[in-house]
């Protein structure tokens, strides 16, 4: 590992973004636009809205920082860059840790805003700490990063990408329990849901703010949630070939 | 020096269940330019890949500066230019050249320096993905030249490129070659044979020549490379008719 070559590619990924400013102002504006339509979809249901907008603040970095991530290594993949960073002396955990650099980063900024707009002008509330959403959130777009990672191998174009989308986390989303209780599911989607990461993501954010302590069930889906996004990172690392046919 | 900078053994390659590389076996020495010359799909860029390290090989063995292809130390020792450019199309000529100019771990004033090198100075701020062709390939070409490695594996770095720039490109490989780095450069055009002091050629997979230009068109008695190429298809396709 070299951490001035990871930081180098912490750097280059946010210049990319810089010369880009439409998906910047895209991935810090469509969250706070999402959040604003939901407290109106449910003016007169703010129950709902006081149980679904927390989960969503981490909901949105994991799925924004997957898009992003699965189309920018899929345009390292067809472009010969990675190719080119691989046959040069940088270690594969600098270029993960590059990418988990610039898009916490994002990742970071995103849920700062949209939580100030939440917390203080949708009258969004929460037991917990609000502080303890930011990490938690930032730990949600690593995860969403790792799995980008991992998919953008099975893409060959940033069609394909795009599309394990709806693939690959719209099912996670219906099983994480923010639609219904996972208890109510069939027994065997319940099965399925307690491996899949987004379940422990959903849970935490929802612990959080019914204002459960990290001696409780929460400690252990934080410690799930970053084994899922290690796992995931692994798996992700492992369609990273130096040599390819 | 007991070893050639590169040496291939018997290296065969599959590539999408065909075999494109049937048993090569080169030496290449250090300090020189050797051309790879060959037509369109003939396994140059496969050959340059197998170099690298970068190309999964079915058999046979490569070891380059007296290290395994490929093998970790070798890697801020060889630099590799791709044939298509493999740079940042969202990033500035300059913030693609830092960028691996720190990868590489090499001064940022190698930046500045590489850029003249390859007649790109005043581009600095201009965004990668709205240069034209052979500007995009010159960019891709000063990355690998910014931590002065020892081999250099150039895949068709001259094609497209203005006849004055072509020009001052070679003078740029001669000087490398003069301060000791060895240069690899492939190209289907044969015209670019006489720049080199060695040559490989290349047809279908398999070496035809592998010598200095003099030699070979001394053997084959031709004029030119291209009649030399022609001289020696034809007698290696009378060798395989007899072998029949
Ligand atoms: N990625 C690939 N998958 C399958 N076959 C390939 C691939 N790349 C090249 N080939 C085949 O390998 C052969 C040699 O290609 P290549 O080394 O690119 O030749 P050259 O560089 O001399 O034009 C060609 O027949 C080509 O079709
Ligand atoms: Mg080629």
């Amino acid at each position: 590992m070299n951490v001035a070559i990871a930081a180098a590619t912490g750097r280059r990924v946010l210049t990319q973004l810089r010369h880009d400013p439409r998906t910047l102002a895209l991935l810090l504006v469509v969250p706070v636009v999402l959040m604003l339509l939901m407290k109106t979809v449910f003016w007169n249901q703010d129950g709902v809205f006081q149980r679904v907008g927390p989960p969503l603040l981490g909901i949105f970095p994991l799925t924004s920082m997957f898009l992003v991530t699965s189309v920018a290594m899929l345009r390292e993949r067809t472009s010969g860059t990675l190719e080119r960073l691989l046959s040069m002396p940088l270690a594969k955990v600098d270029l993960l840790l590059g990418y988990a650099l610039a898009f916490g980063a994002v990742a970071v900024v995103q849920t700062v805003i949209v939580s100030m707009v939440a917390f203080a002008l949708l009258d969004l509330n929460i037991e917990g700490p609000i502080v303890a959403l930011v990490p938690l959130a930032t730990l949600n777009a690593l995860l969403g990063m790792a799995m980008g990672l991992f998919v953008s191998a099975f893409a060959a174009t940033e069609f394909q990408a795009v599309q394990f989308m709806p693939a690959f986390l719209l099912p996670q989303f219906l099983l994480s329990g923010l639609l219904t209780p996972r208890s109510a599911m069939l027994r065997g989607l319940e099965l399925l849901s307690d491996v899949l990461p987004m379940t422990y993501a959903y849970d935490a954010l929802a612990r959080v703010a019914a204002g459960d302590g990290l001696e409780t069930r929460l400690g252990l889906d934080i410690g799930l949630l970053a084994l899922g996004t290690v796992a995931s990172l692994a798996l992700g690392a492992a369609t990273l070939r130096r040599r390819t046919a | 020096m007991d070893e050639a900078t590169i040496e291939v053994r018997d290296l065969r390659v599959v590539r999408g269940g065909h075999e494109v590389l049937h048993g090569v076996s080169v030496s290449v020495p250090g300090g020189v330019i050797t051309g790879l010359l060959g037509p369109s799909g003939c396994g140059k860029t496969t050959l340059m890949r197998a170099i690298v390290g970068v190309q999964r090989i079915a058999s046979g063995e490569v070891r380059v500066l007296g290290a395994p292809a490929g093998s970790r130390g070798l890697r801020a020792r060889v630099g590799y230019v791709t044939q298509a450019p493999a740079v940042y199309g969202d990033l500035t000529v300059a913030e693609n050249l830092r960028y691996f100019a720190r990868v590489l771990g090499a001064a940022q004033e190698a930046v500045g320096r590489t850029v003249g090198v390859v007649g790109l100075a005043g581009f600095e701020k201009r965004l990668v993905r709205e240069l034209s062709g052979g500007e995009l390939a010159r960019v891709s070409l000063a990355t690998a030249l910014l931590n002065d490695p020892e081999l250099l594996i150039l895949d068709e770095p001259t094609v497209g490129l203005d006849p004055v720039l072509r020009e001052s490109l070679w003078g740029t490989f001669r000087e490398l070659a003069h301060a000791g780095a060895t240069l690899v450069v492939s190209s289907h055009v044969m015209d670019e044979a006489r720049r080199c002091d060695r040559l490989m050629l290349m047809r279908d997979g398999a070496l035809i020549a592998d010598d200095t230009p003099a030699q070979i068109l001394a053997a084959t008695g031709a004029k030119d490379m291209e009649g030399a190429f022609l001289a020696l298809v034809g007698s290696s396709e009378r060798d395989e008719v007899r072998a029949t």
